[in-house]
């Protein structure tokens, strides 16, 4: 059983995702019920389905002093953070404590992969690399997108990735949290950032999870995700730096030890990360006011999260899936969903469960089907990845004592 | 900063000259150890899951099951942090030339276990360990990346540890990029406090820049040079002698000083 433990402050955070970019785009996106997803229009030869795109990477170059972490992923990550404010805080961060004290932990589950498909689609005469491709072997590399990072913010300090599939932009405050702790460093950027490319794509659609139609999370009729591309970060700091932004009450972390794509039935891992974090926040299930869900619309995924979230909390608890609006971002959907949990918190604002105009029958009362408008202390975040890895994150409002 | 202190319980390490840690200790007593058969024989997992699991997760999963069996532990309860620079390359090859070719051909298995994660979730499963996993990266230092997760996993919730570190040999075109040509892979048993089962105490501390680049006797030299998880083979020879100090990277900008020493 894990302690309870300090909580950290968020003193900045953002989101960039098919929404739309940045907080206030992301808010407007819910608010309006506006779902981000579009017909398939990605690859040379796209799959007939919908997909979450970021809309204006093609026209965002990096600049000239990172022309050589070009690639889609990265562009993704350096337009998020141009969002929100977000690089200046960063800035003011590392000035405050050194650019060797503040960590840089991203969660990705496929990197620049883009880039990688792209150099074989072009191999010379010889079945090799073409000239341009060998000359930026670090794009060919799942670190590629923190090293870009922390390049892109000047910071020397501990530089992680972590690629755990869909869970990676969720288990990244983990990280930081320990990192922290343990005077390690001050501050922490996390995130995450994954961009649409062939290998999700074609992959997924391998294992016949694709919907061909628009995902809809919880739905009686859902037939599988809809795959999307996002790029989110947050600034970790200790509390006294920053008593009034909102925090981190806690994270729970857990395997199922069941199967590498298909969720234990009764969801054994997800409701162990789920207890490890209400006992880190010290929190009991009756007083949390809101859950963004993993929800990706897979016939499984969504049947075992709503039996946890019947079994385990009163009705009084809101929750819903986002992924009707974003798509499933993959190792960006934990950063991501995170932001909108921070929302909720601070618009007094749960999003509603867009897609599942047909509510399964195994959903409970929690579910919010539609937007509502109420005091939000306490939001959780659920994100599963493959391989049975499983995390929540616990947040409240600046002030709250559990 | 004040050192961060674990203690080593086991130690595992496979490479196609070396069979374990033993085998590395032999070497360094100047001994000739018989090299290990071609695919790793990862014990730990279930015949069928052997026979479909890529040599990623075999690589991973053999020097994770030696290391937690010199320790005593039960791999049920030990949280685990797998780092890799690169992942399984195999796969990542055959994905990219199978998109280029023929993307609606791809295979669903060899998809998901192209997940970085991969061996963690063999692993888990295998072991049925329903504690943390997680898989990492940091490029050439992904060994001390890991290192210092895996210590700040144990100091944080005061409990043990599995570390693995592993990368199998690339093949096609990304190899030319990955300079990874051939499999190494180790594993350590981190605990926070000295018990029946120490090996040897490790000291942990940060320092800014890339670290000395530690000389290491040939053919480790080499082999450091083939596979950026080797570059554990620092540590893992002061391991073997029972004390030392040696730098080792952790980030771009950033090394670890470690310091081995006997448990008392």
């Amino acid at each position: 059983m894990p302690q309870q433990m300090t909580p950290l402050a968020i003193t900045a955070y953002t989101a960039t995702s098919a929404i739309g970019h940045g907080l206030a785009a992301q808010l407007d996106g819910l608010r309006q019920a506006r779902s981000g997803l579009r017909p398939n229009d990605f690859s040379s030869a796209p799959l007939a389905c919908w997909i979450g795109r970021v809309a204006g990477l093609e026209d965002a170059p990096l600049p000239a002093a990172h022309a050589a972490w070009e690639c889609r992923n990265n562009r993704l990550a350096w337009l998020g953070l141009q969002q929100d404010g977000f690089l200046e805080r960063v800035r003011a961060a590392r000035e405050r404590y050194g650019a060797d004290r503040v960590a840089l932990l991203l969660g990705t589950s496929t990197a620049s992969i883009g880039a990688t498909e792209a150099a074989y689609r072009r191999l010379d005469a010889d079945g090799g690399f073409a000239e341009a491709d060998l000359r930026m072997p670090a794009l060919h590399a799942p670190h590629s997108l923190a090293a870009f990072v922390a390049d892109a913010l000047a910071l020397c300090g501990p530089c992680l990735t972590v690629s755990t599939a869909c869970s990676s932009g969720a288990k990244v405050f983990a990280n930081a949290e320990r990192m922290i702790r343990l005077g390690l460093v001050d501050a922490a950027v996390v995130g995450g950032v994954d961009t649409l490319c062939d290998s999700v794509l074609f992959g997924f659609n391998a294992l016949e999870l694709v919907s061909r139609a628009p995902c809809r999370p919880f739905d009686a009729a859902r037939d599988g995700i809809s795959i999307g591309e996002a790029a989110g970060f947050a600034l970790l700091e200790r509390i006294e730096s920053a008593p009034a932004a909102p925090r981190l009450l806690g994270y729970g972390e857990a395997s199922d030890a069941h199967h590498m794509s298909t969720p234990h039935p009764q969801g054994l891992g997800a409701e162990l990360a789920l207890r490890d974090a209400l006992t880190r926040a010290g929190l009991d299930p009756a007083q949390v006011d809101y859950i963004n869900l993993h929800g990706t619309a897979s016939l499984k995924n969504d049947e075992v999260e709503a039996a946890l979230l019947a079994r385990i909390f009163p009705a009084r608890t809101r929750a819903s899936s986002t992924k009707g609006y974003s798509g499933h971002t993959l190792g960006a959907a934990g950063i991501i969903e995170a932001a909108i949990a921070l929302q909720a918190i601070e618009h007094d604002f749960i999003p509603g469960n867009l897609g599942g105009d047909t509510p399964d029958p195994g959903c409970g009362p929690q579910f919010a089907w539609a937007n509502e408008q109420q005091r939000v202390e306490v939001a959780l975040s659920n994100s599963f990845g493959f391989g049975g890895n499983n995390a929540c994150l616990a947040f409240a409002r600046a002030g709250f004592a559990a | 900063m004040t050192p961060l202190q674990v203690c080593v319980e086991g130690i595992g390490l496979w490479s196609p000259q070396l069979a374990d840690f033993a085998a590395l200790r032999a070497l360094l007593d100047g001994a000739m150890p018989a090299p290990p058969p071609a695919r790793p024989t990862a014990a730990t997992l279930p015949p069928n899951e052997r026979r479909r699991a890529p040599e990623s997760v075999l690589l991973a999963v053999e020097v994770a099951g030696q290391a937690v069996a010199m320790s005593g532990r039960d791999a049920a309860t030990l949280a685990c942090v797998f780092a890799s620079s690169h992942g399984d390359q195999a796969i990542t090859d055959y994905m990219c030339a199978t998109l280029a070719q023929a993307p609606t051909e791809l295979s669903p298995i060899r998809f998901h276990n192209s997940v970085h994660n991969a061996p963690a979730g063999y692993w888990t499963i295998a072991t049925g360990c329903h504690a943390p996993s997680t898989a990492v990266a940091a490029q050439r230092a992904s060994f001390g990346a890991g290192l210092l997760e895996a210590v700040s996993q144990v100091l944080a919730a005061q409990h043990p540890v599995l570390l693995v570190c592993s990368d199998s040999g690339g093949s096609g075109p990304l190899a030319e990029v990955t300079g990874c040509g051939q499999s190494f892979g180790c594993a350590l048993v981190l605990a926070p406090q000295a018990g029946p089962a120490s090996l040897a105490r490790l000291s942990l501390s940060t320092l800014r820049g890339h670290g000395a680049a530690a000389a290491l006797p040939a053919p480790l030299d080499a082999w450091r040079n083939a596979n950026a998880s080797a570059s554990a083979l620092v540590l893992l020879q002061l391991l073997a002698r029972g004390h030392g100090r040696c730098e080792l990277p952790a980030a771009a900008a950033l090394a670890l000083q470690l310091d081995v020493q006997a448990t008392a």
